[in-house]
Order: C-alpha cells, then structure tokens, then sequence
C-alpha cells in the first residue's frame, strides 16, 4: 500500500516538477530584481493583493449580511418560535389532560356514590317488601293458627260438653240403678260440673 | 529560490507562496493583477457563498446535514460573539461572522495540494487585523467620545503606577494588529513549509533505492499526521481570529472593564 501511494506521489511530483520550473522561471521573470526571496514579504505582490481583498471580503460581507444571515436568522427564528408553541401547547394539552382525569375522577366518584345509593335503596326496599311479605305470611299464619285453634277449642268444647252430657247420663243411668229412682238432673249436673273442673 | 532545487532539495517549500499574474492588469499605476492568491480569494467567496445559501435553500423547520451545518457555524459565531463582546454586539455578528469564516475557508481550502493559501500572506491577514483595529477604535471613539481612551487607564491602579501602566496599555493596543495579523499569517506559512519539507524527505528517499522506499513511509506518516494537526491549526486561528477581533469589539463598547 505504502509504495503504491509513494508511487503515485512519485509520478505526480515528477509531473509537477517542470511546471513548477516554469512557473518560478516566470515569476523569476517578473520579478526581475525585486525578488525579494520571500514570497508573502515580496511587496510586488501586495497592491494586487490588497485589492482583490477588499473586493473579496467586501462581496463576502454584502452577501453575508445581506443574503444569507436574515434568511439564517429567520429560520433560527421561526423554528424557536414554533418550539416555544409546541411546549406551550404541550403544556396547555396537558393541564386539559390533568383537568379530564380530574372530572373523571369526580365523575367516578359520583358514579360510586350514585351506585351505591341506589345499592342502598334497591337493599332497603328489597328488606322492606321482604318484611312486608313475611309479616304477611306470619300474619296469615297466625290467623291460621288462630282459626285452627279457635276449632280444636270449640271441638274440644264440643267433645267436652259431649263428656258431661254422657257422664250426666250415666251418673243418672247409674244412680237410678242403685237407687231405684230417677236422679234430679240438676243436681247430677251439678256434680259432674264439679267433677270435671 | 528555484535554483535551491538544483542543489539537493527537490521541493522548494517557499515555491507555493509564490504569487503569479494570472490577468495582469493596472489600475492607474497600481498593480491589480488578477493573481493565483485573487483566484482563492474568489474561491472561498464562492465556497461560502454556496455553503450558506445553499445550505440554507430549503429552509427547512427540521434541518438537513448542510443546513444543520450552517446552522452551527451561525450559532457557534453570534454565541462567540455574544460572550466575548456583549449582548450590544450582535450588529457586528455579520462583519464577525464574513471574517470567520472567510479565514476559516482559506485556511482549510489552503490545505488543499495546489491549492493557494490566501492567509499565509501577511498582508491579507495584516490587511484584515488593520481593518478590525481601525473598526474597533472608530466604534469606540464614536460610542464613548473621550473616555474611548480610559481603556488605556485601568482602573483601582495607583496614581504613581499609571504613569507606567499607562504607555504599556497603548503600546499594546497599539501593537494589537501586528500580533493579531502575525500569529495566523505565521501558522498558516509555518504549517505549510513544514508539509513541503515532509514531502521533500519522502522524494530524498525514494531517491535512495529500495532503502529509501522503506525509509519514505516516515516522513510520510508525519505528513498524513502533519495535514490533521494542520487542519486543526486551520480551524483554530480561524477561530482565534475572530475570538480576539471579538473582544477587541468588546473593548470598544464597554471600555470601563
């Protein structure tokens, strides 16, 4: 690689070299006898120089500061500009943001109460309708126990008066037996009244 | 100095500060020869012309590689600009900025084989350190009037010692165009002789037989690693440049400091 490259260096100075030559043969030329050796302390070439400096430099400045730095200036400018929009957009979007989290929040707040309000009441009314309607079978229930003890009473009743009657019967069937003579049947009834109590 | 080449050198590391006549030309007695250096000039008008404009063409609210590029290179000067001279300084922006980048395009296109290094004349950069001090001191004298010159009266310093300290600071103002047009006129020529005088080792040696090829690739390495730190060079008294003809400006609209 490196002799490759010392190669072309080699051929590319061997064919600069007479260039050279001529050209510091002319230069030698117009120099003549102000050569001074040095070229940049050479004052031959310094009025040209400084011309073509001036009017270099003065173009580059018009065009500088007349062309391309505003046209610089204004994207730099527009593009700050539309950054500071976006961050303040940004910013604005998200303050709505945190504005919509907090009505949400909210509205789930409400929401919760409201759900359980209604859980609240839909449990009330249930237990009240439940109570309602167990009072109204234990009431019908009680009636019932009522109406069924009020029946065992008046069969017992029945059945009771029942016994008296016969056992008044059979006290007379029996007193009239051994005595020979009817019982009065007031005082029979009497007795068995006061045998059944 | 062509005759040097006869004697053993192969390069004459001075050859390519010549100036040659391309259109002679003569303007009322004055030499205004359209020369190699009016040539690069010209070129580095156009190179930063086309850079910017083009560069800038699109305008582009997201920038491409080239607008992104201009881009840093006008925000790299106004900061430059404004933390060396001031917020007040942004009307000198263009004039720092042409100035930038017209010695950074020199320097660097300079680096170019065959190409002209238009600042490696003193005269151009002197030419361009004269204009910045003769700027500088008329925007002074015009913002501030008299007290233009308490620059040269630095203040908390004893009665006694201004009368030393006095003639110092204006020797050195004074001298302000010579330093700065110097030391990048200097580095630009510095920097290109030593380059030639790689590349005349490297023809020596290849003179020298199968040797001297092998003993070629050393100076030819410090070539290659020569033009890096040259292009470094070129990038930072580009900058240095425009740095001080900043706080020179900076001087001139606040000279209480």
């Amino acid at each position: 690689m490196a002799t490759e490259t010392a190669h072309q260096i080699v051929a590319q100075v061997e064919h600069a070299d007479p260039t050279e030559h001529t050209m510091a043969g002319q230069e030698a030329a117009h120099g003549g006898a102000h050569e001074t050796g040095f070229p940049p302390f050479n004052p031959d070439s310094f009025s040209s120089q400084l011309i073509w400096l001036a009017i270099s430099f003065g173009i580059l400045y018009l065009l500088m500061s007349r062309v391309a730095l505003p046209k610089i200036a204004t994207v730099l400018e527009e593009r700050h500009d539309r950054i500071a929009d976006d961050l303040d957009q940004a910013e604005q979007f998200r303050s709505q943001t945190q504005e919509a989290i907090e009505a949400y929040e909210k509205a789930l707040g409400e929401a919760r109460d409201e759900a359980h309000k209604i859980a609240q009441a839909t449990r009330d009314e249930l237990q009240a309708e439940t109570d309602r309607q167990r009072q109204e079978v234990e009431g019908e229930l009680a009636a019932r126990i009522a109406d069924a003890e009020s029946r065992i009473k008046s069969t017992k009743d029945t059945a009771m008066g029942n016994v008296r009657d016969i056992a008044a019967d059979v006290a007379g069937t029996v007193v009239s037996q051994v005595l020979g003579e009817n019982a009065d049947t007031a005082a029979l009834e009497r007795a068995v009244d006061a045998e059944i109590k | 100095m062509a005759a040097e080449s006869g004697s053993g050198f192969p390069v004459d590391p001075l050859h390519q500060f010549v100036v040659n006549k391309i259109f002679p030309l003569e303007i009322g007695g004055i030499d205004a020869s359209f020369t190699n250096s009016s040539l690069w000039m010209i070129v580095v008008l156009g190179f930063v012309t086309a850079f910017t404009v083009i560069g800038m063409s699109r305008r582009s609210m997201v920038p491409g590689r080239l607008q992104s590029s201009v881009e840093i290179f006008y925000e790299f000067i106004a900061n430059m600009v404004r933390d060396n001279a001031g917020h007040d300084a942004q009307r000198f922006f263009p004039f720092v900025f042409t100035l930038f980048m017209f010695v950074f395009t020199a320097n660097v296109i300079g680096l170019f084989p065959y190409a002209f290094t238009v600042t490696s004349h003193i005269i151009v950069t002197f030419a361009l350190a004269i204009m910045v001090f003769l700027g500088v001191t008329v925007t002074g004298l015009i913002l501030h009037g008299p007290k233009f010159f308490g620059l040269f009266v630095p203040s908390g310093v004893p009665v006694y010692m201004l009368i030393l300290v006095t003639p110092i600071e204006i020797i050195s103002y004074i001298s302000r165009p010579i330093s700065h047009s110097v030391r990048l006129f200097a580095n630009m020529l510095a920097g290109h002789i030593t380059l030639k005088v790689f590349a005349g080792f490297v023809i020596s040696f290849l003179g020298a037989g199968a040797v001297g090829w092998a003993g070629a690739v050393l100076p030819f390495g410090m070539i290659v690693a020569l033009t890096a730190l040259e292009l470094l060079v070129a990038a930072l008294q580009a900058y240095v440049f425009a740095v001080l003809t900043c706080m020179y400006l900076g001087d001139a609209l606040h000279p209480g400091h």
